[in-house]
């Protein structure tokens, strides 16, 4: 794990709604995301402190700022019980294409979620099917299937509480989290 | 038949101390004002038979260990029995020849418990007696040895003796119950895998991360449970000794390492895989590590229940659209068979102790409910009444089940009786409680 890149990137994720490294952030500072589907607005990043690129090792400048512009866009929301890539998040994944080919050296770990209806483990399935399909995206798009990693939670971290369906339209999707 | 709920009534003030769980978490984690959690009874039920339980002799009235106290909260908890308030009991008698039966017949009692607690040479005599109040028939009496730690445990086992002698069913209250307990609010929670005594007292953590923990299951012999938990960044499934807290990673292979179940002998485990990318059915051999695989559909295959002889195991999967319920030989490519056809979603299927039905989460009128699922008729009885109950989990005894339910965006827990008539619901102070899974009998409690 590269734990220093993955503070860096959670410092420049100005955008990030829901933040996939929980241990990085502290509970005060979380909010709750937006009810809007789709669009992120600014949540942890701006709360944490100033980003500095001074941890991003030996990366380039401009594989840095690719990636900064990548952090406002790192998730795809899903319908109920599917796992289709809507017509919205197209321009999504095919921006992470874009930097995941531009930089082959670049990984992508893709954390699949469901919201909290039905049962536990039967949710993990539709989480893993859900970064199975970006994945299989990514992979159409010229990506690596060595750049890539999956995991399903399930309901188990939902981004947002709430039984209704905006919290629903929140917790159903895929993150993608840059792991380099 | 109609069952109708009824608020537990405020007078019940007496043994409300005894009707509540109290979850007190060990060490640091109790300086957390999210570790303490409390349930209580909110919801009786209104047929239940009424009983009464007098204080045992040679014991003050209150504190954990107050046996009538236990043995009443106990009965009340199965759903079936209705203890008298403690204020009302009209007289103490802690021997037979002390009591007057017009006394509980006024009282609208349809039996009497009566016992005491005495020093003897290695430890403490617990003694009691039931009566049936009508006739004025003892029905049972019995003479425990136990120490003054020891007192909570008898008085279960007391209430088991009861439970079985007016039901003929034996009682589960010696059992235990592991469930996840989670606190904190996304994305920063903290996740504890529990155990406590089935009436919620002596919780303790067996394990907890701030990942992920979830579908824990207990060994048929009680004394290892299995789990699911994301400490490593991924799904791993673990096996913990619980007298030890000795533990062992059994399965952490690329993508997911889910649903563990155990096969009726304790040797293999039933889990879910991905390693083609999409969930199907295994079965891991313990000592072996050999791995032999059940199904290879493109759906998702999950939520294995091993059949009561072992030979087949029971699943979820959406191979027809939707998650429903099926049935496979646990040997490699046997053809799976579909079981339930009605509903548009029924999962995780967990079977009765007398093999005979399985109960499973369905969608019932657009809300997620616990039911049964009888093996035989093929009927489908839905038992709850929430819009979100899930995880449903048999009493050793079969009478009874636990689930997770939702108390506005609270995850709680909840009883059912099999047949549906008596509910008991749980609510919590903090905390999201989830994943309620019932032990088996204790070898020694059979």
């Amino acid at each position: 794990m590269k734990w220093t890149h993955a503070v860096a990137f959670a410092l420049l994720a100005v955008g990030l709604a829901s933040c996939s490294k929980p241990k990085q952030v502290q509970p005060e500072t979380t909010t709750q995301a937006p009810v809007d589907s789709g669009a992120q607005t600014s949540g942890l990043g701006n709360e944490t402190g100033p980003a500095t690129g001074a941890t991003a090792g030996a990366m380039s400048a401009a594989q840095q700022q690719a990636l900064a512009a990548l952090q406002s866009r790192n998730i795809v929301y899903f319908e109920y019980d599917s796992s289709e890539i809507r017509a919205d998040y197209v321009s999504v994944v095919a921006a992470h294409a874009a930097y995941l080919t531009k930089y082959p050296t670049a990984r992508v770990r893709l954390e699949g979620h469901a919201d909290e209806r039905g049962s536990r483990e039967y949710n993990i399935g539709l989480g893993e099917r859900r970064a199975q399909t970006v994945r299989k995206a990514l992979m159409l798009q010229g990506v690596a299937e060595s750049q890539i990693t999956t995991v399903s939670y399930g309901e188990e971290r939902p981004a947002v509480e709430g039984s209704d369906e905006p919290a629903y339209a929140q917790n159903r999707r895929v993150e993608f989290a840059q792991v380099q | 038949m109609t069952f109708q709920r009824a608020r537990a009534r405020p007078a019940r003030i007496g043994l409300a101390p005894a009707f509540a769980w109290f979850f007190v978490l060990a060490g640091s984690l109790a300086t957390s004002a999210h570790a303490q959690l409390r349930l209580d009874i909110t919801q009786g039920v209104r047929d239940a038979v009424p009983i009464a339980v007098v204080p045992f002799g040679g014991q003050a009235e209150g504190g954990p260990n107050d046996v009538g106290s236990v043995v009443a909260a106990d009965l009340q908890l199965s759903g079936r029995f209705t203890p008298l308030e403690r204020r009302d009991l009209v007289a103490r008698p802690t021997r037979g020849a002390q009591v007057r039966f017009e006394d509980w017949r006024l009282l609208k009692s349809d039996f009497l418990v009566i016992g005491s607690v005495a020093p003897e040479a290695s430890g403490l005599a617990v003694e009691f007696e039931l009566f049936n109040v009508r006739t004025g028939q003892q029905l049972l009496t019995q003479r425990l040895v136990t120490s003054e730690r020891g007192l909570r445990a008898a008085a279960h086992r007391i209430a088991d003796l009861i439970f079985e002698r007016l039901t003929g069913i034996p009682g589960a209250f010696s059992t235990r119950v592991a469930y996840v307990a989670v606190d904190g609010r996304p994305p920063s929670q903290r996740y504890r895998l529990m155990i406590a005594d089935a009436d919620g007292y002596g919780p303790r953590v067996v394990t907890e991360s701030s990942e992920p923990i979830m579908s824990p299951a207990w060994s048929p012999d009680g004394q290892n449970l299995a789990y699911v938990s994301f400490e490593g960044k991924a799904s791993a499934i673990y096996v913990q000794r619980l007298a030890t807290g000795d533990r062992r990673r059994v399965s952490a292979r690329a993508g997911i390492n889910g649903a563990p179940a155990w096969s009726p002998d304790g040797r293999k485990l039933a889990l879910t895989l991905s390693r083609d990318g999409n969930l199907d059915l295994y079965v891991l051999d313990l000592a072996t590590q050999g791995l032999t695989r059940l199904t290879s559909d493109s759906a998702i295959d999950t939520e294995p229940e091993w059949s009561r002889d072992g030979a087949s195991v029971y699943f979820t999967s959406d191979r027809a659209g939707s998650a429903q319920v099926y049935r496979v030989g646990a040997g490699s490519g046997q053809e799976a068979q579909r079981l339930t056809f009605t509903n548009g979603y029924n999962a995780r299927p967990r079977l009765s102790p007398d093999g005979e039905s399985l109960a499973l989460v369905t969608l019932d009128r657009g809300a997620y409910r616990i039911a049964t699922y009888d093996l035989k008729t093929r009927n489908v009885h839905v038992l709850t009444d929430g819009r979100q109950d899930e995880a449903p989990s048999f009493a050793p005894n079969g009478a009874t089940l636990i689930y997770a339910t939702r108390a506005g965006a609270k995850g709680t827990l909840a009883m059912v009786s099999a047949d549906g008539r008596f509910q008991q619901r749980l609510s919590s102070d903090t905390g999201d409680v989830r994943e309620p899974v019932w032990s088996p009998f204790r070898p020694a409690e059979r």
